[in-house]
C-alpha cells in the first residue's frame, strides 16, 4: 500500500487577541434573572444582605462580550492547539483512544452530588466497585481507591499510607527514609519529600538499573518504603525486582510499584507476584480516559489486605446486594483530596476495560511492545540518533529512550529544536525526558496500541526528514517552527521577575505603562 | 474484496490488531513471534494464566447500553431537587462551556510546545487573568486538585516563607477539607510538621477575635479562614484579622468562593497575602465530586512566586515583532525540574477545568458576577427565612451568609437523617448535609445550599415538604 508524501501542514493562524482586548462595555454573555418579587419582599435588597465592611466597591475588570463572541474566541483557541489531531507518540504518557461512547455515558454524572445518600448512588458505586475488581485481577492487589487526582497524587497517597502504617507500629520517627531510583519519575522523590521523608536515590549502572548491592547498602531500619517503576522509561526491565522487594521487606519497609509504564506488561505480570505491597495505575493513560491537557486525571491506588486499613476513606464496599461508601476506618490515613475521585474518569476507564476484555488488554500490551520495537528498528536506520544503553541488545518494552547526542555534536541541533520542528509536519512534539537527562538530548517515543503501522511509518519519516534538514539546512530547524499559529517564543521573560506576567493585569502594569 | 469470516476479529480501537499487519511488523524487525519480544521478563515474574475479567463488550452498542443501564440506578440532581453543597455545589454550566471543554483538541492531548499548543496556553493565561481580576491579584497558578489541596499547598508556602510551623484555622471547618489540610501539614513525627491550632467561632458564627488574639504568636506561620465560611457565614472582620496576622509576622491565607466575588470584597482588599478557593463553581459540573479543583493566587512578589508548586503561565514575546505567546514561568522550582528539592510536587491536575473556568468567566463578565452573587445571597436568605417559619425549626444564624446556611431541627424531635430520608423517598428532595455527627454542638442541624438554580418556587416546594415531614 502506498502512503502519501509528508504533508505540508500549517496550523490555523487567527492572531486571536487576549480576551480582555475583545471587551466592549455593556455586552453580556449570560444573564441571571433578578430575585423574584416574593424573595425581595421577604429579604429586601440583595446589596443590604452583605455586611457593610465586606461589600465590594469596584467591579472586577472582566471582559464584556456577547455569547457567540466568547464561543468563537475559544473555538479559535482550540483550533490553535494541535492537540493529538494527528499523531502523538508522547512517551511515558501512553497516548490512546478515548472512547466517545464513554464520554457520552459520563454526561449522566454531571448532576450527581458526592454527598448524596448511598441509596441514590447505587449505579456509580457499582461501577466503582466492579472496576476495583478488574484492577485487583490485573494487579493481584486486594483493594483500590480512586481519590488521588493523578499519578503523582497516587505516589503521594502511598507516602501518606506509609506514614499511617509505620505510625500504627510506633516506628514512623525511626523509619524516615524512602528509597527510589534516579530513573523513577520525579513525583516519587518529590512526594516522599513533601510528606516528610528523606529521599535516598539510587544511581544507574551500565545495564540500565541500579545494582542490587546499591539497594542493599541504602536499606536499613530507617527505610520506610521503596518507590520504583519497572520497566523504566528506557524500556528496560529490572530482572532483579523480586530480590529488591525481598531486601526491602526484610528490613521492614513497604514496596510501592509505580505502574506508570503498565501498558507494556498488562496481562503479563502482576504487582502481587513480584511481592509489592501497593501499586498505582493512571486511568488517564493506560485505561483510556482522556488526559485533558493535564487532568482531571486519576491515580488508582491499590494495596494488599495488610495495608488496606490505612487507605484514606471513603472506600467503596459491597454488603449483600448494596454498595456502600465506607468512612468508618479508624486506622485510615487522612484524605489526599476531597470526596472519592474524578468519578467520570473512573467510569470511562471502566468502559474501556469492559470493551477491551481480558484478551483485548493482553493484545494491547502485545501490540504496544511490537510497535515500539518496530519503531526502534526504523529509527535505528536514521543517522545521528542512538538508543540508550546501546550494549543492551534485548527487545525493549513499550517505549525506548533515544538520544540525539551525535546530531547535536554534528549540527548543533538538539531535541528541543527537533521537537519544535515536528509541529510543522502536524506531529505533536515528542516527550524528551524527565529530569535528570541520563542521556544527552533525549527523546522518548511510545507508539501504544492505537496508532497504525502507517502512522508509525509517517512519524519516523518526519524524524528522518528533520534530521536531514539538521544536516543540510540547520537554520531551518534552529528557527523552527515556521508553520504554527505563532513563531518561536522568547523565553528570557519567563524567569525575570521584572518582566514575567502571569495575568493580563500584571502584563499591563509591567509592559504597557 | 472478499470477507473472511474465520479470522480473529480486529478490535476497533487497535489499528494493528490484524494478523497480517503483525506479521509484516515482525518480519520487518526479524522476530518470529510477539512473545519473543518480552524476553526481558524472567519466567518466574510472569502471570501463568490468562486474566479473568468479565466478558468483553466490544460492540459499542452493547457497551453503551450496559453503562447507561447501570448508571440509571442512580438518582441525580437532574430529577430531584437537591440542597446539597459543602465543597461541591449545583450551579448553571453554560452550554458553550460544555462545547469548548468537549473539543478534542482540549480534551484528549497531554502536552506539546508553546507553539503547537498556543491556543491552549492562551486559554490557560485567560483563566489566570480573569480570576486575577476577580481576586484583584496579579499572580494566579493553574488549579491544583481541589480547594483542600490549594489550602494545604498555601499553608506549606507560608511555612517556608516564614520559617514557622503553626497554622491557626477555624475550629468549625469542612471535615473533608480539614482532613486534606491535616494530611498536607504532616504528622508530628515528621521534622517539618505544621501544627494545626483551632480558633473558636463567636456567637455570630464568625471567627472569635479574642480567641485568635490569645493563640496568635511569633510561632504562627499563617492564619487561614474562609469567606464565606464552611457554614456559609460572611466574615465581616477580615481587616482586623489581617492586622493581627501582620502584627505577628504571619501570612494571611483566605479561602473564597469565586462566585461570591461580584458582591463580596476580594481577600486582598482586606489584607490577604494568599488567596485560595474552589474552581468548580466556575462552570464545572459536580460530576459526583469529580468536578472539584482549587486555585492559589498572590501578589506578584518574587518571594511568593518562587514558592508555587505548579504551573504559572506567563505571556511572553515571540520572534515575530508584536506577537504574543504563552509559556511556563519560574518553572525550574517544580518537582519536574528539581525532584525532591522542588516545591512540594506537581503532576496532572485539573487543567481542563481551567479552560472551563476561563470560558465561564468570559461569559459572565462583571455584570454576570454581580447578578449571580445577588441572586444567590437573596434566595439563600429567602430559603432560610421561609424554613425558619416551620414549627420547631430554628436558624442559629438568621442573616449574613452566602449560598449556605445552617438549619437546626433539634426542637422538632426528628433527626436530620430521618427528615432527609422522608424528603428523599416521599418528595424527591435531597435535604441539606447532615451536620449532627461532625458538629454535635449544633444538635440535629443540616447545612442547606441554595444557588441561582433554586427558584422561589423550588424553595416553596421544599418548605411545603419539610412542613409535611415535620407535622
Amino acid at each position: 500500500m502506498s502512503r502519501p508524501e509528508l504533508r505540508d501542514y500549517h496550523a490555523p493562524v487567527w492572531h486571536e487577541p487576549v480576551i480582555m482586548e475583545l471587551s466592549h462595555p455593556g455586552r453580556r454573555g449570560q444573564i441571571f434573572p433578578p430575585p423574584e418579587p416574593a424573595v425581595t419582599a421577604t429579604v429586601g435588597s440583595a446589596e443590604d444582605l452583605v455586611p457593610k465592611p465586606m461589600r465590594r466597591k469596584d467591579a472586577p475588570a472582566l471582559p464584556e462580550l456577547s455569547e457567540p463572541e466568547v464561543q468563537r474566541h475559544y473555538l479559535k483557541l482550540s483550533q490553535q492547539t494541535l492537540g493529538m489531531m494527528n499523531i502523538s507518540l508522547f512517551g511515558t504518557c501512553t497516548m490512546k483512544y478515548n472512547p466517545r461512547a464513554c464520554e457520552e455515558a459520563a454526561r449522566h454524572l454531571r448532576h450527581v452530588h458526592p454527598l448524596q445518600h448511598e441509596e441514590t448512588l447505587q449505579g456509580i458505586l457499582q461501577i466503582i466497585h466492579d472496576f476495583d475488581l478488574i484492577l485487583r485481577e490485573l494487579s493481584g492487589m486486594d483493594q483500590f481507591i480512586f481519590q488521588a487526582g493523578g499519578g503523582a497524587d497516587a505516589a503521594y497517597t502511598h507516602c501518606v499510607v506509609t506514614r499511617a502504617y509505620h505510625q500504627s507500629r510506633g516506628e514512623l520517627e525511626q523509619r524516615n527514609e524512602i528509597v527510589t531510583s534516579i530513573q523513577a519519575h520525579p513525583c516519587n522523590a518529590a512526594t516522599a519529600a513533601a510528606s516528610g521523608f528523606k529521599v535516598v536515590t539510587l544511581m544507574l549502572e551500565d545495564n540500565g538499573y541500579p545494582s542490587t548491592e546499591a539497594l542493599k547498602a541504602a536499606v536499613s531500619n530507617r527505610t520506610a518504603a521503596l518507590m520504583v517503576g519497572n520497566p523504566d522509561d528506557m524500556g528496560i526491565y529490572n530482572p532483579a525486582i523480586k530480590d529488591w522487594v525481598g531486601i526491602v521487606h526484610a528490613a521492614g519497609g513497604l514496596c510501592f510499584y509505580d505502574h506508570a509504564n503498565f501498558n507494556g506488561v498488562m496481562g503479563k505480570l502482576r504487582a502481587s507476584e513480584l511481592g509489592f505491597d501497593a501499586c498505582m495505575y493512571m486511568l488517564h493513560k493506560t485505561f483510556g480516559a482522556p488526559k485533558g491537557g493535564g487532568g482531571p486525571a486519576v491515580g488508582a491506588y491499590g494495596c494488599t489486605a495488610a495495608l488496606a486499613p490505612f487507605l484514606p476513606g471513603p472506600v467503596v464496599t459491597m454488603e449483600g446486594s448494596r454498595y456502600r461508601l465506607d468512612e468508618e476506618r479508624p486506622l485510615a490515613a487522612g484524605k489526599v483530596r476531597e470526596f472519592y475521585g474524578n468519578v467520570p474518569q473512573i467510569l470511562k476507564a471502566y468502559g474501556w476495560a469492559r470493551a477491551m476484555g481480558a484478551a483485548g488488554i493482553d493484545q494491547a500490551s502485545d501490540l504496544s511492545v511490537l510497535a515500539n520495537n518496530y519503531m526502534d528498528r526504523k529509527l535505528a536506520e536514521i543517522g545521528g540518533l542512538s538508543r540508550s544503553n546501546p550494549d543492551n541488545r534485548q527487545w525493549r518494552m513499550e517505549m525506548t529512550r533515544w538520544s540525539l547526542g551525535k546530531l547535536k555534536e554534528d549540527t548543533g541541533i538538539g531535541t528541543v529544536e527537533v521537537a519544535n520542528r515536528m509541529a510543522d509536519y502536524g506531529i505533536d512534539p515528542w516527550w524528551m525526558s524527565h529530569e535528570p537527562w541520563v542521556v544527552p538530548e533525549p527523546f522518548t517515543p511510545e507508539a501504544g496500541e492505537m496508532y497504525s503501522k502507517e502512522d508509525i511509518d509517517t512519524w519516523v519519516d518526519v524524524i528522518a526528514r528533520i534530521v536531514r534538514e539538521a544536516y543540510e539546512t540547520p537554520d531551518l530547524v534552529r528557527t523552527a517552527p515556521h508553520r504554527q499559529a505563532i513563531r518561536k517564543i522568547k523565553g528570557d521573560v519567563l524567569d525575570d521577575p521584572a518582566r514575567w506576567a502571569m495575568t493580563w493585569r500584571a502584563y499591563r502594569r509591567k509592559h504597557r505603562r | 474484496m472478499l470477507l473472511k469470516t474465520n479470522e480473529p476479529q480486529a478490535h476497533p480501537w487497535m489499528a494493528n490488531s490484524t494478523a497480517e499487519i503483525q506479521q509484516a511488523m515482525l518480519a520487518a524487525i526479524g522476530a518470529r513471534s510477539i512473545a519473543e519480544l518480552f524476553e526481558q521478563i524472567p519466567a518466574d515474574h510472569r502471570l501463568r494464566r490468562p486474566l479473568d475479567l468479565p466478558p468483553a463488550l466490544v460492540s459499542e452498542a452493547e457497551l453503551s447500553r450496559h453503562l447507561v443501564e447501570t448508571l440509571r440506578r442512580n438518582r441525580t440532581g437532574a430529577e430531584c431537587l437537591s440542597f446539597l453543597g459543602a465543597g461541591c455545589w449545583p450551579h448553571h454550566v453554560p452550554a458553550v462551556v460544555d462545547e469548548i471543554v468537549g473539543r478534542t483538541e482540549f480534551l484528549t492531548p497531554v502536552w506539546g510546545s508553546p507553539q503547537s499548543d498556543h491556543g491552549r496556553n492562551q486559554a490557560w493565561f485567560e483563566f489566570n487573568s480573569q480570576l486575577g481580576e476577580l481576586l484583584d491579584m496579579e499572580v494566579v497558578q493553574l488549579p491544583v486538585y481541589s480547594w483542600g489541596c490549594a489550602a494545604g499547598h498555601a499553608i506549606r508556602m507560608a511555612s517556608r516563607i516564614t520559617g514557622r510551623h503553626e497554622v491557626l484555622l477555624p475550629r468549625v471547618s469542612d471535615p473533608e477539607r480539614l482532613s486534606v489540610i491535616r494530611t498536607y501539614c504532616e504528622p508530628r513525627e515528621m521534622p517539618r510538621h505544621i501544627d494545626l491550632v483551632p480558633v473558636d467561632s463567636d456567637a455570630a458564627g464568625e471567627l472569635d477575635l479574642a480567641d485568635l488574639r490569645r493563640k496568635i504568636s511569633q510561632r504562627t506561620a499563617a492564619v487561614y479562614f474562609e469567606n464565606p465560611s464552611y457554614l456559609g457565614m460572611i466574615e465581616s472582620k477580615g481587616a482586623e484579622i489581617a492586622a493581627l496576622a501582620q502584627a505577628s509576622g504571619a501570612q494571611l491565607i483566605v479561602g473564597a468562593d469565586p462566585l461570591s466575588l461580584g458582591i463580596l470584597k476580594a481577600p486582598v482588599q482586606y489584607g490577604a497575602d494568599i488567596a485560595v478557593g474552589p474552581t468548580q463553581p466556575l462552570g464545572v459540573h459536580m460530576n459526583a465530586g469529580g468536578g472539584v479543583g482549587g486555585y492559589i493566587a498572590s501578589r506578584d512578589e518574587e518571594r511568593y512566586v518562587r514558592e508555587y508548586n505548579g504551573f504559572l503561565v506567563s505571556i511572553t514575546e515571540t520572534e515575530r515583532e508584536g506577537e504574543h505567546g504563552f509559556a511556563l514561568a519560574s518553572s525550574h522550582q517544580t518537582s519536574y525540574g528539581m525532584r525532591e528539592a522542588g516545591k512540594d510536587w506537581t503532576g496532572n491536575s485539573v487543567y481542563l477545568w481551567a479552560i472551563a473556568a476561563a470560558v465561564y468567566m468570559a461569559l459572565l463578565g462583571p455584570c454576570g458576577f454581580r447578578e449571580i452573587g445577588q441572586l444567590i445571597i437573596a434566595r439563600s436568605h429567602y430559603a432560610a427565612r421561609r424554613i425558619g417559619t416551620i414549627d420547631g425549626v430554628r436558624l442559629p444564624f438568621e442573616s449574613g451568609f452566602f449560598k449556605e446556611f445552617v438549619v437546626d431541627f433539634d426542637a422538632t424531635g426528628s433527626t436530620v437523617a430521618e427528615i432527609n430520608r422522608r424528603l428523599r423517598e416521599e418528595h424527591a428532595i435531597f435535604g441539606g448535609k447532615d451536620l449532627s455527627k461532625e458538629l454535635p454542638e449544633l444538635g440535629q442541624s443540616a447545612l442547606f445550599c441554595v444557588t441561582e438554580l433554586h427558584t422561589a418556587a423550588d424553595i416553596d416546594r421544599l418548605v411545603a415538604a419539610l412542613t409535611e415531614v415535620l407535622s
